[in-house]
């Protein structure tokens, strides 16, 4: 992209926040949005990663998006993840190794189920909504 | 599949032991017996961080958050929450504030988390290597309005008006610095980003640069505007490669949409960036030492004045301010200096963002609103201390800063606050100690520590720290006199007084805080010559009482220095000369025939 003006500035927010939307209301594919700080990355991030796209391999899903993210600061429960299916409350995990990310794949994907054992929450509203 | 409701038991280990269990079955139970067993889902998740209140139960999509929830509640849950779709209220959370108000309505009741997110507002939210998701969550929307609505005194007033304070420790207002560079004439004038991260234990400015790193750009973009600079310089430690890397991301990606570089988006305003790592030297946290180390000479504090907002990098009018700070700003320029001065105290608005770590359950950070107390960060946020034990104390500001007992617990945390009792708020780190650590083999560490990172100008620091280190150490052995604890103090104050940066004039600041404090466990150490944690080495011994012990063996295949012998279901014994007191063998004895005294 090139340089922007001010208005192909504005245009461009107005687009990603009509994607954004778009995902969190109607949208079809899922989200699955892993915490990849120094943090997350030391508990094991990348094994989930690694985890989560084998999966999706063998599984042949095609509607899911995994991205990387910050920090989300449960520390003592990384790796995080936050999964976001169309028609279930967005979810997040903690204590994601490779056999939970697995488990959130054939349970939260694939069967609509929560996985047991490893929701927790996020710590605060998101102020940038409001 | 079609699963309409969920409901969350919080399975944390504080809610596990009040029941949560036979919550679990007893919802279950009344699920199956009222018919919608196949309509929900029940699980049991991890700590939510509320636990005084617990045990917790969550009902989804409606975000129904239920506290101190009993089995006989379950009956009423089911049918009201589930089969009805309506909110139990003698259930749901209140807060305190709106629970004295009496008159309150159901949608307005205040969101049970104590957290306020405005500097990690997109940790965790957005891919930091992305430019689009941050644009998208209203990035760069503040340098905007900066650039075409505002004229530098504007920004200036509005940052006045929020009462933002520096959030690197010291909390010196920030229009101020910014108001005294922007008052200089100079043709060249410098924004500095102090990235230089050096307390141990704190980590909140690498999680902000890492998660958020268009926020600290846009922010030193806006204070060019303000003050009339443009270039800015973010000073980094050289560990900190995530964070270097997405920063040099995001500096690429600024530059490719024209939100840096020459004519920002046509306004006709210049800025651009500049990375220089450190090399790790604690010392160039302060100001001073920092701009000598960017100008490529050794890191070394100078005198103030002429502070850096009159005479900084390469002698040219300089702001700088810490991550923190600068992540702040755009939501100030967003929101409104009067928003932002509506959240937390009067004296110090806004938020911060603690490290908390220590013997803790749920360790992270944590951003709270000024004001809130140590008992919200420790028990209802963190969950109250590990393994149950007792709650000691805290250690806030790393080796500037100081201790905080029990007594302080309700004590508002801000600036002044803070430094009322002794501590300070420092850059952030919050280090939770139970009843196992020993207040003097603590403050040794950071004694270490100091006299590892002072640089050695100054003879207060220099030698300061060194003497008070090795009268430390002698109490630990258990060899202090009286005489030792009135000079730690004259030598404390003397730094205070003379030490040339903060670095020195704040290193006394954990000993004169624990003697204030934990005068009785000094003592104990020189009189009875006793560490009753059993921490300080010399003056633990490990022994077997003959009696107890079944010579198992465990205990010698344990110890790391094979000290201990005996043949096999023999007493053992401990060669005291060579034991090194690592404490292996009295975890290990599963007869508790080994004694610490």
């Amino acid at each position: 992209m090139a340089k922007m003006t001010l208005e192909e500035l504005r245009k461009l927010r107005e687009n990603k926040k009509i994607e954004l939307d778009k995902r969190d209301t109607e949208g079809k594919s899922i989200h699955i949005i892993i915490g990849m700080g120094t943090c997350g990355i030391a508990a094991g991030a990348k094994e989930s990663l690694d985890a989560f796209l084998e999966e999706i391999d063998k599984h042949n899903i095609d509607n899911v998006t995994v991205k990387q993210t910050g920090c989300m600061g449960l520390c003592y429960v990384e790796p995080t993840v936050e999964v976001k299916v169309p028609g279930m409350p967005d979810t997040i995990y903690g204590n994601v190794d490779g056999a939970t990310a697995r488990e959130i794949i054939t349970e939260h994907v694939l069967a609509g189920k929560l996985v047991d054992k490893h929701i927790f929450d996020r710590p605060a509203k998101d102020i940038v909504k409001e | 599949m079609a699963v309409k409701n969920y409901i969350l038991v919080c399975g944390g280990t504080a809610c596990e032991s009040s029941k949560a269990t036979e919550i679990f079955n007893a919802l279950a139970a009344e699920a199956e017996a009222q018919g919608v067993i196949d309509d929900i889902q029940i699980v049991k998740t991890g700590c939510f961080g509320f636990c005084e209140k617990g045990p917790i139960v969550k009902i989804l999509p409606e975000e129904a958050f239920y506290v101190e929830v009993v089995p006989e509640d379950a009956k009423e849950i089911i049918s009201e929450s589930i089969v009805k779709g309506r909110m139990v209220e003698r259930l749901l959370y209140i807060d305190e504030e709106d629970k004295k108000k009496g008159d309150f309505d159901i949608e307005d009741i205040k969101f049970y988390q104590k957290q306020v997110r405005i500097v990690l507002r997109n940790c965790g939210f957005i891919d930091p290597e992305k430019i689009d998701e941050y644009i998208a969550r209203e990035g760069y929307v503040a340098l905007e309005k900066v650039l075409f609505e505002m004229n530098p005194d504007g920004v200036i007033n509005e940052l006045k008006e929020s009462g933002l304070r520096g959030r690197g420790g010291a909390g010196f207002p920030t229009w101020m610095k910014w108001n005294f560079t922007k008052g200089v004439k100079n043709d060249q004038k410098y924004i500095v980003c102090n990235a230089d991260e050096g307390d141990p234990g704190a980590y909140m400015d690498r999680s902000t640069l890492e998660g958020d790193p268009h926020s600290v750009l846009e922010a030193m973009t806006i204070a060019g505007y303000a003050v009339g600079a443009n270039m800015g310089v973010i000073y980094i430690r050289a560990e900190y490669p995530l964070a270097i890397e997405r920063l040099e991301i995001a500096i690429k990606q600024a530059r490719e949409y024209g939100l840096l570089g020459k004519d920002i988006l046509g306004s006709g305003f210049d800025f651009d960036f500049e990375i220089r790592l450190g090399a790790g030297a604690f010392v160039c946290g302060e100001e001073t030492a920092l701009l000598r180390s960017i100008e490529g000479n050794r890191g070394m504090p100078t005198p103030k004045p002429p502070f850096p907002a009159v005479e900084g990098l390469w002698g040219k009018p300089t702001v700088i301010n810490n991550v923190e700070t600068w992540a702040n700003i755009p939501m100030i320029i967003l929101k409104g200096g009067e928003w932002f001065r509506g959240i937390g105290t009067e004296r110090s608005s806004g938020t911060k963002v603690f490290a908390l770590t220590g013997k803790i359950n749920n360790s992270g950070l944590v951003e709270v609103p000024m004001g809130t107390t140590l008992r919200e960060i420790v028990f209802d946020i963190g969950g109250g201390i590990t393994g149950g034990k007792k709650f000691k104390a805290v250690q806030t500001g790393g080796p500037s800063g100081g201790v905080l007992t029990a007594d302080f617990l309700d004590t508002p945390i801000d600036f002044d606050e803070l430094t009322a009792v002794g501590s300070m708020m420092g850059s952030g780190g919050m280090i939770v100690m139970d009843e196992d650590d020993c207040m003097i083999d603590v403050v040794k560490f950071y004694q270490e520590f100091c006299v590892d990172e002072s640089c050695g100008k100054c003879a207060p620091c220099r030698i300061g720290t060194r003497k008070l280190y090795d009268i430390l150490s002698k109490i630990s052995k258990g060899k202090g006199t009286h005489q030792d604890l009135e000079n730690m103090e004259t030598i404390g104050n003397a730094m205070k007084k003379a030490a040339l940066c903060g670095l020195g004039q704040t290193a006394p600041n954990p000993i004169l805080s624990t003697m204030k404090y934990f005068r009785n466990e000094y003592l104990e150490h020189i009189d009875d010559k006793v560490c009753k944690a059993g921490k300080c080495k010399d003056l633990v011994k490990f022994e077997i009482d003959p009696d107890k012990c079944i010579g198992c063996t465990v205990c010698a295949r344990k110890c790391p220095v094979n000290c201990i012998s005996g043949e096999r279901k023999q007493p053992h014994f401990i060669d005291q000369d060579q034991c090194v007191k690592c404490g292996e063998c009295y975890a290990a004895c599963k007869f508790g025939a080994i004694t610490k005294s």
